[in-house]
């Protein structure tokens, strides 16, 4: 997934080839990881797609089933990534994790401590931001989600840049042996202030942590916890909406019985029909309006960095 | 442009400071952000009072300092905080008991300070510490004891900023002058936002080893922090139209090492659409521009800056302060120079192996004409990210990226930042906060030359 090795590099040279990782986009909302396999066959509701159809064709290509129905091959990224993984917890998205990073002020050759380790979203990205010398140590006490985690990162091809571990972060600390070297530390615990210590002995002086909470409680009492070693206690909410975009045909003309005047309200519903296409006082225009569901809340995330003392 | 070898990497970001570096100092809690480069003799500005930075040279970043009178002038002086272990289990203890003061006995008569200016001039001049000054308002007010825990709070750090201001040495870091710049300049960044700054690298898939084309309209925020992304690894080169590159000059505040700044190119849109087809030509044509433009390099790496940001309320009305009066002051160490002209290598290889991000903030152009011209220079499946003020003209630019099937995985997504006071009993959404951080188109291109099967 990351051009760590410059032959794997997308390029316009690059094709795809038995082995690589592909993201088979259906639609934006339907998209799923495969394993390019040489004798293997995609099935889906557009019929049977050949992988050995796939193999030398470029990344980004539209590509047949034997009915005649297409998807297309992407190339794997931390973000394509995040919506295709098998969902063994709640995941970080997009907003919250580009975010976390650069508060963190990740950079390449970084290492950065984070509990739990989950579904791997967020670890995913950490990898990408610490690249190519960096290292993320990642623990989760769930040994069976530990492991799933790993061999994700063996899929993903990232396993020289992220390591698992499991331990219980809460309960016993994080390992000596990352004292006074972690840039920076993520938390993502129910109870966050019983790690706060240990991640205050990991860190380097000035270094950052950011714990992220869903509940303002978790959040009251990891702050209340960060104020004796920690300063530069921010806590944040972040989302994003997103818009729809769609070509209408406004409708300029007055009518004769004034109606639009009467209610303008009725207006924006008016030009959605179809019927008024063909109007000739109407002309096309790109408008965009925020998408009518949307997520809520995702969590808070509260940064703070370590005292500098001496 | 691949192949960098990882090892090559120096340690980024070392944690103390040296003479010659950048620093972001934040003066009383985000209250006043200036950008300084440390030197013997480079000086700050508090108040009325004049202080030199070398007394911050060779210290740990996220260090505190505090003005101290001093017999013969003013100087800063290394604080380091107190635990506050005990005082969190007070205020705690404190928080549970029921407040029963409020603010019925307060009248607002100016009479509360038995202090005058002349009592607090003479306090310094017998050689009072600011803490000491702070003591003293607090004694001396007839008020404080009627007020609220929270308003002693208050009052006593209002007092503190006066009497006692603190610096902190802050590390600068995309985040921390993509801040800087929003709070006090958005302007000259185009209102980019830090959140949207973030989601831009994210939705680019910024990381070691690309080549990242980025149009950067906003004084070189973007580039520094894709630049900041690489580590000294890969490309980031700035394209521009016509024949003067737009100002990177924001870069000059990042503490880049030679093998960071080495990474940064600049290419005209021109030089990179032709070189395929006359590049001995086209070269040489353009032989000029660059020893302009390195020119002004050279210019913009002389002029370094103690750029300073005022955000107290108070000084809040000094809106854009003018360039020349920004590039003023000290004449100390250069800044690694960054932004060379692209080599013909390099624009052979991007040529060859196409871009593997777009990034586009150009707050004065029209976001379609320039996707569809830089587009063709991305490689296949590679994501690209298009900032904008406006959500109008992203909203044109994806409708066309959709008829021309160009790319897929289209969205516009605007992000929402709020920040959160989080005290015992008093936690609540800051009673300020931004209210647009900008819009972003995000996609990937599309592979456009598949023979049908």
């Amino acid at each position: 997934m990351l051009p760590m090795d410059s032959a794997k590099k997308i390029s316009f040279n690059r094709c795809i080839s038995d082995g690589d990782l592909v993201i088979v986009y259906e639609r934006h909302d339907t998209m799923k990881a495969v394993k390019v396999c040489e004798n293997s066959v995609l099935q889906n509701r557009f019929g049977v797609f050949k992988h050995s159809d796939w193999i030398g064709k470029p990344f980004g290509s539209k590509v047949f089933s034997n009915k005649g129905g297409f998807v297309y091959l992407l190339a794997p990224t931390p973000e394509l990534w995040t919506l295709v993984l098998s969902h063994r917890t709640q995941i970080l998205y997009i907003a919250d994790i580009s975010f976390v990073i650069m508060y963190l002020e990740v950079v390449p050759g970084c290492l950065v401590l984070e509990s739990g380790t989950g579904s791997g979203s967020l670890t995913t990205s950490l990898a990408r931001a610490v690249a190519p010398t960096g290292h993320v140590y990642t623990f989760d006490f769930h040994e069976q989600r530990a492991a799933s985690a790993r061999e994700d990162f063996e899929r993903t091809g990232i396993t020289n840049l992220v390591t698992v571990r499991v331990r219980d972060i809460q309960g016993e600390g994080f390992p000596d042996e990352f004292s006074g070297l972690a840039d920076s530390v993520f938390l993502d615990l129910p109870q966050p202030w019983l790690a706060i210590p240990s991640a205050r002995n990991m860190l380097k002086q000035d270094g950052t942590l950011c714990s992220f909470s869903p509940c303002i409680e978790q959040v009251q009492r990891s702050c209340e916890t960060l104020r004796s070693d920690f300063t530069d206690i921010r806590t944040f909410e972040i989302l994003l909406r997103t818009y729809e975009v769609r070509e209408w045909k406004m409708d300029h003309s007055k009518s004769d019985d004034g109606d639009s005047v009467a209610c303008p309200p009725c207006k924006r519903r008016q030009p959605s029909s179809e019927a008024s296409a063909g109007d000739k006082a109407s002309s096309p225009a790109v408008m965009a309006r925020p998408s009518a569901e949307t997520r809520g809340h995702t969590g808070y995330l509260t940064f703070a960095r370590r005292k500098c003392v001496s | 442009m691949s192949g960098s070898k990882p090892e090559s990497v120096p340690v980024p970001n070392p944690r103390v400071t040296w003479e010659g570096c950048s620093v972001l100092l934040d003066i009383n809690d985000g209250d006043r952000l200036v950008f300084a480069r440390l030197s013997s003799g480079s000086t700050l500005k508090i108040g009325n009072k004049t202080c030199s930075l070398q007394p911050l040279i060779g210290c740990p970043f996220g260090s505190l300092f505090q003005v101290e009178s001093g017999k013969e002038k003013p100087y800063l002086s290394r604080f380091v905080p107190p635990t506050e272990e005990n005082n969190v289990q007070d205020e705690g203890g404190l928080q549970l008991q029921e407040e029963s003061r409020d603010n019925r006995a307060l009248i607002d008569n100016n009479q509360a300070q038995s202090l005058t200016g002349e009592d607090i001039d003479a306090m310094r001049r017998q050689g009072a510490t600011g803490d000491e000054i702070v003591e003293a308002l607090v004694a001396n007010s007839a008020t404080f004891e009627k007020k609220t825990q929270f308003s002693q709070e208050k009052y006593r750090l209002k007092k503190q900023k006066k009497y006692a201001p603190r610096v902190l040495l802050r590390r600068p870091f995309s985040r921390s002058i993509c801040e800087a710049y929003f709070k006090k300049y958005p302007v000259r960044i185009g209102f980019l936002r830090v959140d949207a700054l973030s989601l831009l690298l994210s939705m680019a898939n910024v990381t070691a080893n690309s080549d990242v084309l980025v149009v950067d309209m906003v004084g070189g925020i973007v580039t520094g922090a894709v630049a900041e992304r690489l580590g000294g690894t890969g490309t980031v080169c700035s394209t521009y139209l016509g024949g003067t590159p737009y100002s990177i000059e924001i870069i000059r505040m990042f503490n880049f090492s030679n093998e960071i700044c080495k990474r940064i190119l600049r290419c005209s849109f021109n030089d990179l659409c032709s070189v395929q087809n006359e590049m001995g030509e086209q070269v040489n044509q353009h032989e000029d521009v660059c020893t302009m433009e390195s020119q002004s390099n050279e210019k913009a790496s002389v002029s370094v800056s103690t750029e300073d940001f005022h955000l107290s309320s108070k000084n809040g009305g000094a809106d854009l302060v003018p360039e020349n009066e920004l590039s003023t002051s000290s004449k100390t160490c250069k800044a690694p120079k960054a932004g060379e002209k692209a080599p013909k290598e390099a624009i052979q290889s991007w040529k060859e192996n196409g871009f593997s991000s777009l990034i586009i903030a150009a707050p004065e152009q029209d976001a379609w004409s320039l996707v569809k011209d830089l587009l063709p220079l991305l490689t296949y499946s590679a994501p690209f990210a298009i900032y904008h003020q406006y959500l109008q003209p992203l909203a044109t630019c994806m409708h066309n990226l959709q008829l021309e099937k160009m790319a897929i995985g289209l969205q516009i997504s605007e992000p929402w930042l709020r920040e959160y006071q989080v005290l015992p009993s008093r936690t609540h959404p800051c009673m300020q906060m931004s209210g647009t951080g900008g819009y972003i188109l995000s996609g990937t291109r599309l592979c456009t030359n598949t023979s049908q099967p």
